[in-house]
């Protein structure tokens, strides 16, 4: 199933998980990256990488900075990009998805970047659609978010340098989280000493160990030894069933505030996928606090999508 | 000259005296210099040195500039460009190792001016060798040789600094 995303030469040519990637496929989007950042200082912000090829972001679910990092990403590679927000399409009107991607494929697009709230709906796409097209996940319902998982690991190389002696936690609502399924993963094939996801029974996938990390429930526990915490939204809107007595209650347990904090390492670095929650996952003077990497993380996003849509463009056989 | 032979240090012996006398004719002031990865930058430090720039030696890497990313795809190795703040208005030394088809260069003045607009380039390879595809020519050079379609000059560095005749099958039109 994996190998979907890759060409017979091993070279990307879909993005849709971590899974069944190496590490040093992980390790060439991370280091391609690195050449996109210096992007920003250019006068004219813009590589003719991509010109000529056009890319549609098809996002049937809300999104704003992913959706817009994407824009931009596309856009400093050259590339034509054409946002389309599902409540406007004929998808409101009956059309099936194959139908949309089958229409979208007949005015000659090169790349589709999916969110879908269903898993699996990036997979689907990349089967189902013509040979010369690629395929991004930027998120399908609970099972990956694979570009932000990367950004992720570009942000923590970039203040860590090394993950081999690395210790990470990962904090809050595992169980709705698309994004912490895809940072265990690459977490644990770029090789780190520990992934420890910290929180409640109720906010833990069963048999969540099976993924590879550590549990725990207490949070001034879990923290002691961590160079990186990774803070999670408290996913109201997926929550079907009561798992939370009030949300006060979670800040007192799980909330990281700067008292909390100090039991990680004195130079942890905090993350958040956002959008925050201030004072239900973590605290004003965290998130805007000198540990913060928050916004770190956003500017990286831009240039580690940059590297993931190069490489997904590349030649793949087809022409 | 014999391509067995080919030494190094006359050759940029060679291309000093000749960028020297291009400094002045051109009237270049405070000039930035510039190396293309990765030849290109042993060379210019090497030069960088002789001439006594105070500013900082530039890199390029024109992977993302290419022409020929829809056919061969990104260059895997590809490095962070490191150029100064203040393209703008600047004299600049353009310098790389061989210079061949000119499509290599075509990209690099493609990069430097996506950070600005420079007031002059001034273009200095070590070889320029038969091949030219575009209409780019260097303003200095070390030497000018002929080779066959198999050759190809391969630089080895940065220390030492060795260049060595290559015959291959196939040629890859890089330069």
């Amino acid at each position: 199933m994996s190998n979907l995303q890759l060409t017979a030469e091993g070279k990307l040519k879909h993005f849709l998980t971590i899974e069944g990637l190496s590490k040093n496929i992980l390790t060439e989007i991370l280091d391609t990256a690195e050449s996109f950042v210096g992007n920003a200082d250019q006068q004219i912000k813009k590589v003719p990488l991509l010109r000529g090829k056009t890319i549609v972001n098809l996002f049937f679910e809300n999104s704003t900075r992913t959706r817009t990092t994407f824009e931009l990403a596309a856009k400093r590679l050259s590339a034509d990009v054409l946002s389309m927000s599902i409540a406007t399409s004929s998808t409101s009107k009956g059309e099936s998805l194959l139908d949309t991607i089958r229409n979208l494929e007949a005015m000659f697009v090169d790349m589709f970047v999916v969110r879908h709230a269903i898993s699996g709906a990036a997979h689907f796409i990349a089967q189902q659609t013509a040979p010369h097209i690629s395929v991004i996940n930027a998120g399908d319902g609970q099972h990956a978010h694979p570009t932000q998982a990367m950004l992720d690991m570009f942000t923590i190389r970039q203040f860590k340098k090394d993950f081999s002696n690395l210790r990470v936690a990962i904090i809050g609502d595992i169980l709705h989280s698309r994004v912490a399924r895809s940072q265990i993963q690459a977490l644990n094939t770029l090789g780190v000493a520990e992934v420890r996801v910290i929180a409640p029974k109720t906010l833990l996938p069963a048999h969540v160990e099976t993924l590879g990390v550590s549990v725990s429930h207490n949070l001034t526990e879990g923290l002691q030894d961590i160079d990186v915490i990774i803070m999670l939204r408290l996913q109201r809107e997926r929550m079907t069933s009561a798992l939370l007595p009030s949300e006060s209650e979670y800040f007192k347990c799980f909330g990281l505030t700067e008292s909390k904090l100090k039991i990680a390492k004195p130079d942890a670095i905090v993350m958040h996928p956002g959008p925050i929650n201030r004072g239900v996952e973590i605290d004003s003077k965290v998130a805007d606090g000198a540990q913060s990497v928050i916004l770190k993380q956003v500017s990286n996003g831009i240039a580690v999508r940059m590297a993931i849509m190069s490489m997904a463009m590349q030649p793949q056989g087809v022409y | 000259m014999s391509l067995e032979n080919l030494e190094i240090n006359p050759l940029i012996n060679q291309l000093e005296s000749s960028l020297k006398q291009v400094i002045l004719e051109r009237n270049l002031v405070n000039p930035l210099m510039i190396g293309i990865r990765t030849g290109g930058v042993w060379i210019a430090e090497a030069l960088h040195q002789r001439l006594n720039i105070s500013e900082p030696l530039g890199l390029l890497d024109i992977s993302f500039y290419r022409d020929d990313f829809s056919q061969m795809g990104m260059h895997p190795n590809v490095k962070p460009s490191q150029l100064p703040p203040h393209i703008e208005g600047c004299d600049l030394i353009l310098v790389d190792d061989v210079f061949h088809t000119g499509r290599t260069i075509r990209a690099a003045l493609n990069e430097i001016f996506d950070y600005g607009r420079p007031n002059q380039v001034v273009l200095a390879v070590l070889i320029e060798r038969d091949g030219k595809q575009i209409p780019i020519s260097p303003d200095c050079v070390g030497t000018k040789i002929k080779l066959n379609p198999n050759q190809r000059i391969k630089l080895t560095g940065p220390a030492p600094l060795t260049i060595q005749l290559i015959e291959a099958d196939v040629v890859s039109s890089k330069s």
